[in-house]
């Protein structure tokens, strides 16, 4: 498959704001055809792919995601990822999925009662995913956050089935890649920064990978959010 | 008429009655109190202004319009602008903060472009009381709500802490934006028959006469005007950016206006005016939130979220399917006219009749300017006796709210969105924003120092930009052009005008000196406060824009290589006064503060830039507050790494090494310089005859050193770096 027959579309709803960013990363440096989606118009026809980007849909009313999950863009969202293509909820999009119930768990309010926006370190749990698929297990991600609701939350019967199934993709860890406390931003549950659904097609995580696919955005110069894109196109290319 | 308490002086009352050759009716009244108010007329500002260079050969758009407007090449504008929300955010400081970065959005919006940034400039009393902690914490809080909802990063900024701020705080925000140079709505080039559209939110009673409001000291009714502050909905914000972004691209849009200070009373009068034309609306077609509005609150209503459009008839069928896509709220409510007068109606009934440019232009109110005594006074000072323990002054100064790292603020601004931030927050001295798909960035920072300011008001001001400047250059552009935003307190206590009146000569000739025009400005008075009588040190926030032209030259301030060279560029005089130092160890607000010279502050910036661009340095720190010591610590502490500093090597007049260390004189740099550069350094030096040396070395990450004069003054790496890190956070903590 030629990379610029790979259709990916970015859902932009109301209050979306990472919209353009990632439709940007995904033509300028993977060269796909991205494509920004009014929610409203978006169908389940034509795509590999699907991305809903990060901001404050419907301006976190009520809770984040909650409202746009609501929206029919979501039916066709949930067409598609039964049909096995790959699904990313990036930060208010992993709160959108996690609301449409594509995704278990919860996304709480900051441990610190504040929005935060910094570089973490994350590392790779799985590369079974649609989105690690050519990222090592145990590799470390340098790779923005910016949430206010990024708490991850499950209780622990489901935790521990996360686990056996393998579905948590990425934990906040510290330099040398333990998930400590000190690591951890936001106070979620085992540091978790990132989930997939049973099959793996579904990723959600809170950090921004658009954010990190540049050198030239990263203060380490590197570009690991490339890698997550990168793992798309790949799984597109064997599977679809 | 009196009894009807006009805010309006006697002078103005009898000038608009004889100019209408009849009594105003109450809707007209209450226009022009808004209108010919300081803040929407600047009556005492306007003649002092005129001073600045506004012209350059890159210069589209200056002052006087929503935003400045400068040609950076490839088709590509930069907007930008810097205003106050101060009095708002001093009664209610989250609505207040959050709604000064809605109006300044809106401002660069108006211009055709599309905002990419967001600065903040802010001013409290010291965070070890609760009043001014309450401040702090929901400014910053109102900033980050409502700047990472909208998705416009903010970039950089400065804060200061002053007892003059505690009861009123200063909030100035600045937003910058790119667009296309063919896309620029201008400002005047409608037609007699184009449609006035309002959009965007439902009009309320919020905020009416909070442009009057902003014209008045605040005393302890101030809080009684707590209606006179906007709400803001950044979320409808949001929306209304993405829907004007997709009708600017129709080409049908012949003028844009955000409805600030005045509501549609300012923004018809003003678009009228510089039009040369008319205007004719039904008010009662405007959407309201809010039963039984009367025409008088519905003309003066400062409700946010609201951009008036003037669109060509022939587009408006295209247009109106864009705002209907987006479920923006719109309405169609009257016409432009070549009668060169501002007309609303009000079911049926004329309730306005005025001529457009009356309203607008205001009038012009001449302020007595004396010398306050205190600044001889304070200025007189004998300096201090050298502290007995400088290991122990250092840290306490690198634990000042005004050093510490500003760390707990910028990690609630997304700094990131927009993918556009390559030197960020803590990094550099400037923010830098790479433009998508060109090898090219901007860099872009707010500067002020009141204590220079408040002592030596011309040396300050120019000060003030010479810094935005030199922190624009030291991350390796070249300064274009600034905005900027006074401070003060009341203008008609003729001590405060003097302040500004000198404040403004010193800005003029700086920014004459190094070539740079003011293309935006903004003058806050009123800051005091009657209970305390306290008036807030003046400031002059300058927001300065440069460009780099090759994004391989972007430099930061971290230390970045062992063994690499540090040197200094400009000459450490016995400057003192107005120190951080003195201020924060010593506990005196006095002295000589820097004198500001332009000769040396166009070398000091030429060689950096040339520095950069030769491949000799590859960090660059402007000294400033702290003077020599933060900026080496500064540098050591982000790099991670550390240095040995013979103070005995730094050029100066001084043997003093509380002098050296802490000198606030201006035009100097801390720069990194490559160990095999070392003699294109000197060569470099030489040729631009500024005065510099080389004065250390990059060590490694365990330890930092000073060093002369029978001194040695060293530290583990890791304990600075957590005082500076932790400070602001644990004084903030600590007292809640």
């Amino acid at each position: 498959m030629n990379i610029s027959d790979i259709n990916v579309a970015v859902i932009r709803f109301p209050g979306s704001n990472c919209d353009l960013d990632t439709v940007y990363v995904l033509r300028r440096v993977f060269n796909l055809n991205a494509q920004l989606v009014w929610h409203k118009e978006f169908k389940d026809t034509k795509w590999d792919a699907v991305i809903i980007p990060g901001g404050f849909s419907y301006g976190d009313c009520l809770r984040a995601g909650v409202i746009a999950a609501r929206s029919p863009a979501m039916e066709h969202v949930k067409k598609l990822a039964k049909e096995g293509k790959p699904v990313l909820g990036i930060c208010n999009g992993f709160q959108i999925l996690v609301e449409s119930e594509l995704l278990p768990g919860a996304l709480l309010m900051n441990s610190t009662l504040t929005f935060i926006c910094k570089w973490v370190t994350i590392r790779t749990e799985t590369n079974r995913t649609a989105f690690t698929l050519s990222i090592s297990r145990g590799a470390l991600l340098k790779i923005p956050i910016a949430h206010n609701e990024g708490r991850y939350y499950i209780d622990r019967k489901n935790l521990e089935e996360l686990k056996e199934n393998d579905q948590i993709v990425f934990r906040y860890v510290d330099d040398r890649g333990n998930p400590s406390s000190d690591a951890n931003p936001n106070g979620s549950i085992d540091n978790i920064a990132g989930i997939c659904s049973l099959e793996g097609n579904v990723v959600g995580l809170m950090p921004h990978p658009e954010r990190a696919s540049e050198s030239i955005l990263s203060p380490s110069k590197m570009d690991h959010g490339k890698l997550i894109f990168g793992s798309m196109v790949e799984y597109i290319r064997r599977y679809l | 008429m009196e009894q009807l308490q006009i805010n309006l002086t006697k002078q103005e009352i009898e000038f608009i009655r004889k100019e209408l050759k009849r009594e105003p009716n109450l809707v007209e009244w209450g226009i022009f109190e808004v209108t010919w108010s300081e803040h929407c007329s600047y009556k005492s500002s306007r003649p002092v202004l005129k001073i600045l260079p506004t012209k350059a050969d890159y210069v589209i758009v200056g002052p006087g319009q929503d935003a400045g407007v400068i040609d950076i090449g490839d088709g590509l504008v930069l907007v930008f602008k810097i205003e106050s929300h101060n009095h708002p955010s001093a009664i209610d400081p989250y609505n207040g903060a959050a709604t000064g970065i809605g109006g300044i959005i809106r401002d660069i919006m108006c211009m055709g472009a599309r905002p990419i940034a967001l600065l903040d400039a802010l001013r409290f009393g010291p965070p070890t009381n609760p009043h001014s902690i309450w401040l702090l914490k929901n400014v910053v809080r109102g900033i980050a709500d409502y700047g990472n909802c909208v998705g416009i990063p903010t970039v950089a900024g400065e804060v200061e802490f002053d007892g003059s701020f505690e009861r009123n705080c200063l909030v100035n925000v600045a937003c910058l934006g790119i667009g296309r140079k063919d896309r620029i709505v201008p400002s005047a080039t409608y037609r007699p028959g184009d449609l006035f559209v309002l959009v965007g939110g439902a009009t309320g009673r919020d905020g009416i006469h909070g442009a009057a409001f902003a014209s008045k000291t605040l005393s302890d009714k101030s809080e009684e005007d707590r209606p006179a502050v906007q709400i803001g909905d950044p979320f409808a914000k949001k929306v209304l950016i993405d829907a004007t972004m997709e009708v600017l691209e129709t080409g049908f849009v012949n003028g844009l206006k955000d409805l600030g200070g005045g509501g549609l009373a300012t923004a018809l009068s003003e678009m009228t005016a510089l039009g040369n034309t008319g205007a004719d609306v039904d008010l009662s077609k405007v959407y309201l939130r809010e039963d039984a509005m009367t025409p008088y609150e519905i003309i003066l209503s400062e409700s946010q979220e609201r951009m008036l459009f003037v669109i060509d008839p022939r587009g408006f069928e295209v247009v109106k399917k864009i705002f209907e896509k987006y479920e923006v709220p719109y309405s169609v409510i009257g016409r432009v006219t070549n009668t060169g007068r501002l007309i609303a109606r009000f079911n049926g009934k004329i309730v306005v009749d005025l001529p457009s440019k009356l309203v607008a232009e205001g009038s012009v109110i001449k302020r007595e300017a004396k010398k306050p005594k205190y600044i001889d006074e304070l200025r007189r000072i004998t300096p201090p006796p050298m502290p007995d323990d400088l290991e122990d002054t250092i840290l306490k100064l690198l634990s000042s709210p005004n050093i510490a790292s500003k760390e707990w603020i910028f990690t609630q601004y997304d700094h990131e969105v927009g993918i556009r931030t390559v030197v960020k927050p803590g990094q550099g001295d400037a923010a830098v924003l790479r433009i998508l798909d060109k090898n090219k960035a901007i860099a872009i920072k707010a500067d002020a120092n009141s204590k220079h300011t408040y002592l030596d008001p011309y040396n300050g001001a120019a000060g003030s930009l010479a810094e935005a400047c030199r922190n624009v250059a030291a991350v390796g552009a070249k300064p274009l052009a600034f905005a900027d935003n006074a401070n003060f307190g009341n203008p008609e206590n003729p001590e405060v005008f003097w302040q500004f009146k000198e404040a403004f000569s010193g800005l003029a000739y700086m920014a004459k000196g190094l070539g740079i025009p003011c293309v935006g400005g903004n003058v806050s008075f009123y800051n005091e406060d009657e209970v305390t009588g306290k008036v807030v040190k003046p400031s002059i926030v300058v927001v300065c824009v440069g460009l780099i032209e090759d994004l391989s030259y972007i430099t930061t301030m971290p230390f970045k290589l062992l063994g690499n060279y540090i040197g200094i560029v400009g000459y450490t005089r016995r400057e003192l006064g107005g120190s951080e130092y003195y201020y924060w160890i010593h506990k005196i607000a006095g002295g000589e503060p820097p004198k500001a010279n332009v000769e040396d502050e166009n070398k000091a910036i030429n060689f950096v830039l040339r520095a950069i661009k030769q491949e000799i340095i590859v960090s660059a720190h402007d000294i400033s507050n702290g003077g020599l010591a933060v900026a080496a610590l500064e540098m050591a502490i982000t790099g991670n790494l550390g240095f040995r500093i013979n103070l005995e090597k730094v050029p100066s007049e001084s043997m003093r090494i509380d002098e050296l260390l802490f000198s606030e004189s201006y035009a100097r740099f801390l720069v990194e310089i490559r160990r095999e550069k070392v003699e294109d350094f000197k060569n470099l030096v030489r040729e631009i005859n500024v005065p510099a040396a080389i004065i250390g070395r990059v060590m490694r990450n365990e330890k930092v050193e000073f060093y002369g004069f029978g001194e040695n003054i060293s530290y583990d790496l890791k304990t600075v770096s957590d005082v500076w890190h932790k400070s602001l956070e644990n004084n903030i903590r600590r007292h809640l």
